[in-house]
């Protein structure tokens, strides 16, 4: 496992894990607080994996990674997991992040398939996370640039 | 001189704990103390204080900005937009009061609308398995006081439903149950170690999406069969040894969430955990339950079966009955195929939790959110309008997640002019009447109408 090239540049490499999304506590208080509050973004656009994982792809803890599904992309931070993850699972905690990625097939059931859909992971380093705006109005062409 | 409401219902996870104590400002203006509620629930109270909350509905404007319009206003491009639309969509009802969703059937059947709930992105499986199988259900005081084994599979009340396990589930002392926590068992099964497995005596640390065949090698055991040394990254002795405790119960309870309805499968895990509630009740007795997500997502359920015989995904544009057949009457698979030219989201944020694809479809077409606050559906809507906080500023029945309906209370005066979500329907039923020159049957049907109090002004206008 290297960290580094010898000449000290990251490597980037990408791995490919099973993406589940639920909620947490800190997502929740902090969606009370409201969606556009800096509380909700610290919460939600932030994604915890094993350490295992996280090396065989190069990553470290509190950098940047994007996450893509069959269906979209997104940056999101790689924090310490605050609840074990196996390794080969990822989880995003549910909210504006985490359905920029999710599919919306539904097993005819009406239920999108929030967890278990394939994801690939790579780092980041250089992106920045979107804000919860930024992405929504974006996706559908109401982002008028600001913060 | 501040005042101590007591016994408050907190208008948040599907728990509805009604003994939160808040104190609240001697002009009823202000909370300014909230007592026994999570962390969830607090922050929710005291956002209700923010200065910054919307008092008049906002239209979108072609430049894209959004201006602040009347509630006459707002109301007449409602009810011409719904009626303009040949199938508009009507999503939400996580968060708001029986009233509403009573008073908001009439308009969907007025419009030929599409009305469903935020079940059809959460527990909607689930009423599917109840239907093919029957659902063998108690309160949650019945397990609070008999369960000595609870089973949380696939779902995390330590954070979705923070206060369910001092409550209900794992602390709280009994009738039957008096030692508390040192009485019960804890079974966890979840692919994570989350902080509810962690209180758990055995965690089935499952493969992820795997929980059909670890329900099935639960049932083979439990009826004298042999199973394979592995099923679902679980070995066989761990199996044997739950099913064991789980068939030793006095009263076993089983609690399914998110993990079970979310992933492949769907209404089939379920199907599969109420067969096992069945084959254990020939051994002991056993119970199951929904953990449902909101303080009253179990209320549409309620109110729009006795209205129209159908919990979610209502499909009424036929205009003669109403119709339900998830899949395809479901929002995010009406959303995906463009089968809506109407979206009217209210009281949950589809703009948030829906898949962004779907919001891009519904996006096509006008938009409308209901809600107290700024949140991302209201922020991609063209038309916004601001109504009262059931549970905060708003009083009403709510069904909690064993469907026990509980009155909830106000706590503080609503902003002046803005109101809940039953007047607001009310109002919007009324116009939609007036247009179509159609008598307001509902409004003079209605015995306890907050809107319009003098119903004789409506017959002669």
């Amino acid at each position: 496992m290297r960290l580094h090239r010898s000449d000290g540049v990251a490597e980037m490499t990408k791995i490919n894990l099973n993406m589940i999304t639920q909620r947490s506590v800190e997502e929740g208080a902090a969606m009370e607080k409201g969606k556009t509050n800096p509380d909700y973004f610290e919460a939600c656009s932030i994604i915890e994996m094993n350490p295992e994982d996280m090396k065989k792809a190069g990553i470290w803890v509190n950098s940047n990674v994007r996450v893509t599904s069959e269906c979209g992309t997104v940056v999101v931070k790689c924090i310490n997991s605050t609840q074990y993850c196996p390794p080969g699972l990822a989880h995003i905690r549910q909210g504006v992040w985490a359905n920029q990625v999710v599919p919306p097939r539904t097993q005819s059931t009406g239920t999108p398939q929030y967890s278990g859909f394939p994801v690939t992971i790579e780092p980041a380093f250089e992106e920045k996370r979107k804000t919860a705006l930024q992405l929504v109005q974006g996706a559908v062409g109401l982002w008028k640039g600001g913060n | 001189m501040p005042k101590l409401i007591t016994q408050v219902g907190c208008p948040y996870c599907g728990s509805s704990c009604d003994d939160i104590e808040v104190l609240v400002s001697d002009d009823n203006k202000k909370i300014l103390e909230v007592h026994n509620a999570c962390i969830i629930g607090t922050n929710l109270f005291f956002h209700a204080n923010d200065p910054t909350r919307p008092k008049l509905p906002r239209q979108r404007q072609p430049d894209g900005s959004m201006k602040e319009i009347t509630y006459p206003e707002a109301i007449d491009w409602m009810a011409k937009t719904l009626l303009a639309a040949k199938k508009p969509l009507i999503y939400g009802f996580g968060s708001t009061n029986c009233e509403g969703m009573s008073a908001v059937a009439r308009i969907a059947e007025k419009s030929g609308a599409v009305l469903d709930n935020c079940a059809t992105i959460c527990h909607g499986p689930s009423f599917l398995a109840m239907f093919d199988n029957g659902y063998p259900s108690c309160t949650l005081g019945e397990a609070k006081n008999r369960a000595d084994v609870v089973v949380f599979w696939g779902c995390n009340p330590m954070h979705a439903h923070p206060r369910h396990t001092s409550r209900y589930s794992i602390f709280p002392r009994g009738y039957f149950t008096n030692k508390g926590q040192m009485q019960r068992t804890i079974i966890s099964v979840d692919p994570r170690q989350t902080d509810t497995a962690k209180l758990a005596d055995v965690h089935l640390m499952l493969d992820q999406g795997h929980d059909y065949e670890l329900f099935d090698a639960f049932r083979t055991v439990l009826k004298g069969y042999d199973i394979p040394d592995v099923v679902a990254g679980i070995k066989k002795e761990t199996i044997v040894k739950s099913v064991e405790i789980m068939k030793k119960a006095r009263f076993c309870m089983i609690f399914f969430g998110m993990g079970c309805t979310h992933t492949d499968g769907r209404n089939h895990n379920i199907d599969a955990a109420i067969s096992l509630t069945r084959d254990l009740n020939n051994h002991t007795k056993c119970s199951i339950m929904a953990m449902r997500g909101h303080y009253n997502i179990a209320g549409p359920g309620q109110v729009w079966s006795w209205i129209f015989g159908f919990p979610y995904c209502i499909d009424l544009s036929k205009g003669t009955h109403a119709h339900m057949n998830p899949g395809e009457t479901s929002s995010v698979d009406l959303a995906m195929r463009d089968e809506v030219d109407c979206f009217v989201n209210v009281g949950a944020d589809a703009g948030a939790h829906f898949p962004i694809q779907a919001v891009q479809h519904l996006k096509k077409h006008p938009f409308i959110t209901i809600d107290p606050n700024f949140n991302m559906a209201s922020e991609i809507a063209d038309l916004h309008i601001p109504v009262r906080i059931a549970g905060v500023d708003e009083p009403g029945v709510v069904y909690r997640m064993d469907n026990v309906p509980i009155q909830f209370k106000s706590v503080i005066d609503g902003l002046p002019g803005v109101p809940s979500d039953e007047e607001l329907f009310d109002m919007v039923y009324e116009r939609m009447c007036e247009l179509t020159k159609t008598e307001p049957v509902w409004l003079t049907a209605k015995e306890d109408r907050k809107h319009p109090t003098n119903i004789s002004a409506v017959n002669e206008a």
